[in-house]
This record gives structure tokens, sequence and C-alpha cells, in this order.
């Protein structure tokens, strides 16, 4: 059911852990539905040098959240501010349509760790302000049967 | 990877090879349709009629209230929509419980579109419905108590004798789903006061998509599947001849093996609660401590989620099941693990492991070890389990 991708990232997920004083801390989805990503950024000038996560949720929310993480390390803040859950998905040989909501949460957990690296620092993110997190619709995702 | 190590047993069963034997000449040689009147569908009906016997048998019923079907969905339907629609003169109430497989309680939603009023039972923490709870449930519209032998998720094994007294007792028929309890526990349907039974072959050693109603003598049910005059009249269509061969072997097997079966199953189910309990913080045994099958064992793993679990256990060979929602393709989790009070976050992190007479101590044990593991890996990189542990 998941690609070679997803496993891979389920059983050995990269940038597992915390940052202690993170830039950014972003926590998004909640434990009643089964999903709870938790993102920690470091950010240095533009570059964000360093990102880890916690995860509670199914096997694609962990490899989604550990891919997020690959795909941001390194980049600069608009890079990860424009990352989509597609890319992310793109990036593990696709998901299950009914798990693509796992991507959308680990995208939205990177924009919710920029939104609070922008309070604390006082830096401006482009298209920041348009984020709206909609948890409540995340899994009204369109879902092939 | 070594082995698989399947404990999925409430899933489904491997076919006993003792059972395969039975039904193989079924196929290509005795092939012929009972309802000819050649030699050969001779064969085919004296089949049927061993098969007949060997279940009416294991049930304590006579041959004739035995009725063959696709399977336990089939005759659960068939029970529910049978009783229901012979009897909608006599009334429209239908009393059921909140952990009834989907066989049972998506029959009865569609019942509440077609005018029927479906009560649906709360239970207790361990998932036991309250007798008096049933009692007052009844009013004079009620024609159907219908409530499961043996919870396919977390085992409980309802009082299934009272029930048929409180039924008996106010004229109100008694349908039973009994998949998951045919062949793990003894049945009595007369002693029981059962009215209708339901059983499934797949689930005791036997093949899938065979099943049959138990229907006791002088119940008026309208048929599910008209058609043909097989099975006297009350389900149409050319008999599973080597299906049916095979749940009569395997029911025969279940039951001529029953205490010692049973006895290893529960001695290897302590054993892997023991274990678990022994190994790992923060788990809940689901289900009845003492009214449980034989081989199930359900347990919740706070602060990770069940699918996860599986996969993990997969990548180990080891084969189970999880109420996740994440498993069930759908937003919640399983109704069972909510309706014995579960939140959510929990009940998210659901494992079943449902033992067979294959399994070992070894194997138990194995799997045991190989959870401590899992467990300690999903909850290092959990949130949740994080701020139990004092951090930030
Ligand atoms: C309690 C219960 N009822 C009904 C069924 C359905 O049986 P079958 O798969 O034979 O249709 C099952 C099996 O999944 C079950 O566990």
């Amino acid at each position: 059911m998941y690609s070679e991708k997803v496993m891979e990232h389920f059983m050995q997920p990269k940038n597992v852990g915390e940052i202690e004083n993170a830039d950014g801390i972003g926590e998004v989805g909640n434990a009643k539905c089964g999903d709870i990503m938790k993102m920690y950024l470091k950010i240095e000038g533009e570059v964000i040098t360093d990102v880890k996560f916690k995860t509670f949720g199914c096997g694609s929310a962990i490899a989604s959240s550990s891919m997020a993480t690959e795909l941001i390390k390194g980049k600069t803040v608009t890079e990860a501010m424009n990352l989509t859950n597609k890319a992310v998905a793109d990036a593990l040989d696709g998901l299950p349509p009914v798990k693509m909501h796992c991507s959308v949460l680990a995208e939205q957990a990177i924009k919710s760790a920029l939104i609070d690296y922008s309070h604390k620092s006082g830096v401006k993110i482009e298209g920041l302000e348009d984020v709206d997190f909609d948890d409540e619709h995340l899994h009204d995702l369109p879902e092939e049967d | 990877m070594g082995k698989m190590i399947y404990m999925d047993h409430s899933a489904t069963t491997p076919v006993k090879k003792e059972v395969l034997d039975e039904m193989l000449p079924y196929f290509s040689e005795y092939y012929g349709n009972p309802s000819s009147i050649y030699q050969l569908s001779n064969q085919s009906k004296i089949a049927i009629d061993t098969a007949r016997q060997r279940v009416a048998k294991a049930l304590g019923a006579k041959k004739t209230e035995i009725y063959f079907t696709g399977g336990g969905s089939e005759s659960d339907n068939w029970a529910i929509k049978g009783v229901a629609f012979k009897n909608f003169d006599e009334g429209n109430h239908i009393i059921t419980t909140k952990i009834e497989h989907h066989a049972v309680l998506h029959t009865c939603e569609y019942l509440e579109t077609k005018g029927f009023e479906v009560t649906y039972l709360e239970v207790d923490e361990y998932g036991m419905i309250n007798l008096e709870d049933l009692e007052n449930a009844i009013k004079d519209t009620t024609i159907l108590i219908s409530i499961m032998f043996a919870n396919n998720e977390i085992g409980t094994i309802q009082p299934i004798k009272e029930i048929g007294a409180i039924a008996k007792k106010h004229g109100v028929l008694f349908h039973t789903d009994a998949v998951q309890a045919v062949g793990s526990v003894e049945i009595d349907v007369k002693d029981m006061n059962i009215d209708l039974l339901s059983l499934s072959a797949h689930k005791l050693y036997g093949p899938k998509g065979v099943g049959a109603l138990y229907i006791r003598q002088g119940i008026k049910i309208d048929p599910l599947i008209t058609g043909g005059a097989q099975e006297r009249n009350k389900r149409a269509g050319t008999e599973n001849i080597a299906g049916i061969v095979g749940l009569g072997k395997a029911i025969e097997l279940a039951y001529d093996n029953l205490n010692e079966n049973n006895s290893k199953l529960i001695s290897l189910r302590e054993r892997l609660i023991k274990n678990i309990y022994e190994k790992i913080d923060y788990v809940r045994l689901n289900g009845h401590p003492s009214e449980r099958l034989p081989g199930n064992v359900n347990f919740c793993f706070q602060f990770i989620e069940g699918e996860a679990l599986l996969l993990s256990l997969d990548m180990m060979g080891i084969a189970g099941s999880s109420g996740s929602a994440c498993t069930s393709g759908s937003l919640d989790p399983s109704h069972v693990l909510l309706a014995i009070g579960l939140p959510h976050e929990i009940a998210h992190g659901s494992l079943r492991l449902s033992l067979g007479t294959a399994n070992t101590e070894e194997e138990v044990d194995y799997v045991a070890d190989s959870l401590v593991g899992i467990v300690d890996r999903l909850r290092k990189m959990s949130p949740l389990y994080e701020k139990v542990q004092g951090g930030n």
C-alpha cells in the first residue's frame, strides 16, 4: 500500500527530535484525529540551518514529516514557505489518496513554525498572513475509492 | 525476514489440511448439482447433508434448523432483515448494541431508513451489555433482539443465556452474531434460548465465503436471496458444496478439540498479556479480563498510533490488526473502542493480536519483545510522549 520511499522514511525517519532554543516551533493536528506534528526550526539569516520534528500519527504522517524536514533543511525561509504538500507527497513517490492529509499536515507544520519564527523575530515572511489552518476539514480532501 | 508470525485469527484463519482434503473432491470429481436427479448429484446431496448434521451437532440444533449461506455477513443480513420484514405488522422495533460488527450495525441503520426503530444498547468499560438496560428497552413493538455472542475486536463474551431468557420471557426473537464465538465457545442454542445464530467458516479454519444461519424451527422469516428452491426454499442459489463440506469438517474439528485448543490459547493469551503489562508502560488491556475469547488480546498503547504500530510489526514479520482510524479508512477510531469509553487519542493506539492454535510460546515472547522496541521507537518520536516525560 505504501511506496518504498514512504516505508524508508517511516522506518528510518530523518531529523527526529527537538531543537533547544529553536527559532520557530510549530504544532498542528490534534490527538483526537490521530495525528499531531511538531516542527522545530533553527534559522540563521535567511537560511534554515537545522530542522527537527516529532510526530504522533500513522506511517505516512511520520514519513511525511521526515521528508518535509529533508526538503527544507538548508533552504531559505522563502523556499520553505513555498513547499507544498504535493511536493512532499511526490518526493515520497506518492501517498495513497486517504493519506494525502498527512502531507498537508507536514506543509502546515512548517508554515506554523515559520509563523512562530516571524512572531519571535519580527521578520516578515511573504504569504504567511494568508495561511489558514483548517484542521477540521483536513480529512475532507478529495478521496478516491 | 524469517517466517511470518500470524496473530490475526479474528480476521481470518488458514484452512486446515484435514478440511481442505475433504473439500477437494467436490470441485472436479463430485461436481454434480445437488438439485439434479442423476447419481452424480447424490454425492453432493449426501455431502451437504453430512455438513448440515455436523453444524447442527456443534450448536445443539436440529439438522433442519441449519441453513447454509455465503458467510457471516449474509447470515446477519438475513436474520435481521428477514425477521424485520416478516414481522413488520407485529412491530418495528429492534434492539442491538453499539459494539456489533458492521454486518449487523449497517443492516440496522439500513432498516432505520425503511421505517424501523432501532435501540443501540450501551456497553460498560469491558464491553458488556447491562441486562437491565436490555429489559428496559423492550417495548410492545419490539420484534427482535440482536446481540453478538463475542466481540471481534475486544473479545468480550456477552451473557448470552441470560439474554436468551429475557427475550423468551418477553416473547421477542433473539438473534446472535456468533461469528467469533463458534469454534471457540461452547454453544447450545436450546439451552441458551437462541432463536437465530450467524456463523462463518473462515473464522474456524474453514474456507471463506461460506457460513450458516441457525433458525429455530417454527420461526417465520423472509428469505434474503430469492430464486431456486435450495435450502428448503429459504436461500436460493446452487450450493457452494466444497465450501459447505469445509464448514462441516472445520466445525466438527473445532468442537472435537475445543478443550484442548482453548486451554492452549488461554495460556498463550495470558502469557502475552502478562508480558506486555510487565514490559511496557502506559498500556491498557481492552475487553473483559475473564469473559473473553480464548485467543483475543487487545491493548492500547498510549501516545502512539495503531497503524504505525502495525506497519512496524509487519516489518518484523508479525501480522496483527488495529482499531485506529488510519486502518479503517475512516475518520474515527473503532466504534467498539469508543463505546467502551476510550477517548479518541487512546483508541487510535490500539492493537489486536488474535492467537491461533498454531502459535507458540516462543512466538508470543518474540512478539512481546518486538513490541517493546517498536513502542519505544514510536514514543520517542511522539510529541504526546514528550509531554508526559516532562519535556516542553
Ligand atoms: C462478529 C462478526 N460478524 C460478522 C462477520 C462477517 O463475516 P464474513 O466475513 O464471513 O462475512 C465477522 C467477520 O469479519 C465478524 O467478526
